[in-house]
């Protein structure tokens, strides 16, 4: 998000460079290209439209929406606290909760289990209390939480150490409480990056498929999100699985366009 | 995928140990035989479609002493364990065994794939074969599989069948699609009970996993699903007569090149042996 403005009509690069960048944009661009190809464009309003669609879009839609309102009101804190300490106490911290933006989801989903199923560490004692998170939709948003809250603390707090703490300094000799401070000086000025961050842990609680599965089973309207419902669908219906493909591709491409636009309006309001 | 040149290496795949029985038919990509057609020195290019190379049995010399009879035996994936037992029952027999997806298997054959003996998990599948007259006609059955419920050891829920004990408690299933899931449904319908499931798992290894962990109170696998999970469950009978069981058929390939050793091994695996073996890993008899 610091990056410097790159200089336009610099030193030129080699010739061979660009024939393995083209490699490169090939290789990422021509999969999707390839679903759009195969996708049934006349069908797709009535494959969306039938119920099991319309479950697994609705079921999704509410857990991302649930999971990055969670990952905002405690990763947000999470992320101010952490960009404002040093000590390595501080380190450890940011270490173990990036762990999970790297596991491969599979684990995250064990781990879920192990912790607050049935029989889990934490998932016995609630279930002597009547409450079993199994199979659950709220073990979905977990889930979802769980792996996708990393990335807003870790966008969050890289935007912040990035831009300093002078204008808050300020604030602060001026007589601001830390309160007023946060609310009047930090967060306006985070505004961007939380939003992209935001953008970002959506999309991934929108992809989440392995802790899901792992933890929170499959069952239409209840845990059956769209990936799940693809992965279902991808060998007894490949139509509909390529249309609702599609519905994740355009959120993806939007996802991207939103960060893309935050960050570099943030890039330029540091340049000016 | 996979060129079936055959190598003297038993293929496994990685994801249909004995259990697997319904979710091994729909896998088609599995890095075992992509490894094993690497070692056969098979170009692989082109995704999963069956694109055999027909460089006929580039196996390994046999061992002089006593000379067994070389046979090869396309299998589906949910006999893996049973069948590499059986395999080396009878000494003058040099069995080559090939695990798949039966549909992948029959994709094979019809590829031209060396095969001498074709064994399916299903008899849909196999028809497929007998019709394409890739096979010997009438073929025989070997065993079958029933579908039974599995409950945590202890029966901490106090399940007693497909009937009214499964309310309220936490049954899992596959998912319609998939043959396990299938087979729950018939099991529900002819018990004149409606199914309400927790979860409609993809493979029925994960429906095994929920209960034998506890996280799910029951769940509808196949009986050699049960039996692989050994002590961690315990299995209720559903279908004692076996009407909805799936029926394994066998048969001999049609342009075998080891036609006399094909019709050796099927009958070592129909003789009380070869049923004993199956048996120990779930199947019922035939």
């Amino acid at each position: 998000m610091t990056l410097p403005t790159p200089t336009r009509g610099g030193p030129g690069l080699p010739g061979w460079l660009y024939v393995a960048a083209v490699l490169a944009v090939l290789f990422l661009t021509v999969p999707l290209l390839g679903i759009a190809v195969r996708v049934p464009w006349a069908e797709v309003p009535a494959l969306l439209t039938t119920r099991s669609s319309l479950d697994a879009l609705g079921l999704s839609l509410l857990t991302c929406i649930v999971a990055t309102a969670i990952a905002l009101v405690i990763g947000l804190p999470l992320a101010l606290v952490l960009a404002r300490s040093d000590g390595r106490l501080a380190g450890v911290v940011r270490t173990l909760v990036t762990i999970p933006m790297v596991l491969p989801p599979v684990v995250s989903g064990l781990a879920l289990l192990i912790t607050f199923g049935r029989r889990g560490v934490l998932g016995a004692p609630l279930s002597v209390l009547g409450i079993e998170l199994g199979f659950s939709t709220v073990a979905v948003v977990m889930a979802q939480v769980f792996v996708a809250m990393p990335f807003l603390v870790t966008s969050v707090e890289g935007a912040l150490r990035a831009s300093g703490s002078g204008v808050e300094g300020a604030a602060a000799t001026l007589g601001a409480s830390p309160t007023y401070t946060l609310r009047h000086v930090t967060l306006p000025l985070l505004a961007p990056s939380i939003a992209s961050g935001g953008a970002l842990t959506f999309a991934r609680a929108l992809g989440e498929f392995g802790a899901t599965i792992t933890f929170a089973g499959s069952l239409q309207g209840v845990t059956r999100t769209l990936p799940l419902e693809i992965y279902m669908l991808r060998e007894l219906d490949t139509d509909a699985a390529l249309a609702l493909a599609l519905v994740l591709i355009v959120v993806a491409a939007l996802t991207v366009a939103v960060t893309g636009w935050f960050s570099r309006r943030t890039v330029r309001r540091r340049a000016s | 995928m996979d060129g079936t040149a055959s190598t003297r290496q038993t293929r496994r795949s990685p994801s249909d140990a004995p259990g697997a029985t319904g979710a091994g038919d729909g896998i088609r990509c599995k890095w075992a035989s992509v490894v094993t057609a690497m070692v056969a020195g098979t170009l692989v290019l082109g995704g999963c479609a069956a694109a055999p190379a027909a460089s006929g049995p580039a196996t390994a010399p046999t061992p002089p002493a006593g000379q067994p009879q070389q046979v090869t035996v396309f299998a589906a994936a949910s006999l893996t364990a049973a069948f590499t037992e059986i395999a080396e029952l009878d000494p003058n027999l040099d069995v080559t065994l090939n695990f798949d997806g039966s549909p992948t298997l029959v994709d094979q054959i019809k590829g031209g794939a060396p095969a001498d003996v074709l064994a399916t998990a299903d008899e849909a599948n196999m028809a497929k074969a007998t019709e394409a007259g890739m096979v010997a006609p009438a073929p025989t059955i070997f065993a079958t599989n029933s579908g039974v419920l599995i409950v945590p050891k202890g029966n901490p829920a106090q399940v007693t069948g497909v009937d009214a004990s499964l309310d309220g408690t936490r049954l899992v299933v596959c998912a319609p699609a998939v043959p396990c899931g299938a087979t729950a449904l018939e099991i529900a319908e002819a018990a004149g009970v409606t199914l309400k499931p927790v979860s409609e798992e993809q493979k029925v290894t994960d429906v095994r996993g929920k209960v034998s962990s506890g996280e799910a109170d029951a769940g509808i696998v196949f009986a050699t699903d049960a039996k692989a999970a050994g002590d961690a469950v315990e299995t209720i009978v559903v279908d004692p007569e076996k009407k909805l069981a799936t029926r394994y058929p066998m048969a001999i390939v049609t342009d075998a090149p080891h036609a006399e050793a094909a019709r050796a091994f099927i009958d070592l695996v129909l003789s009380d042996r070869g049923q004993a073996v199956l048996a120990s890993y779930g199947f019922g008899t035939p």
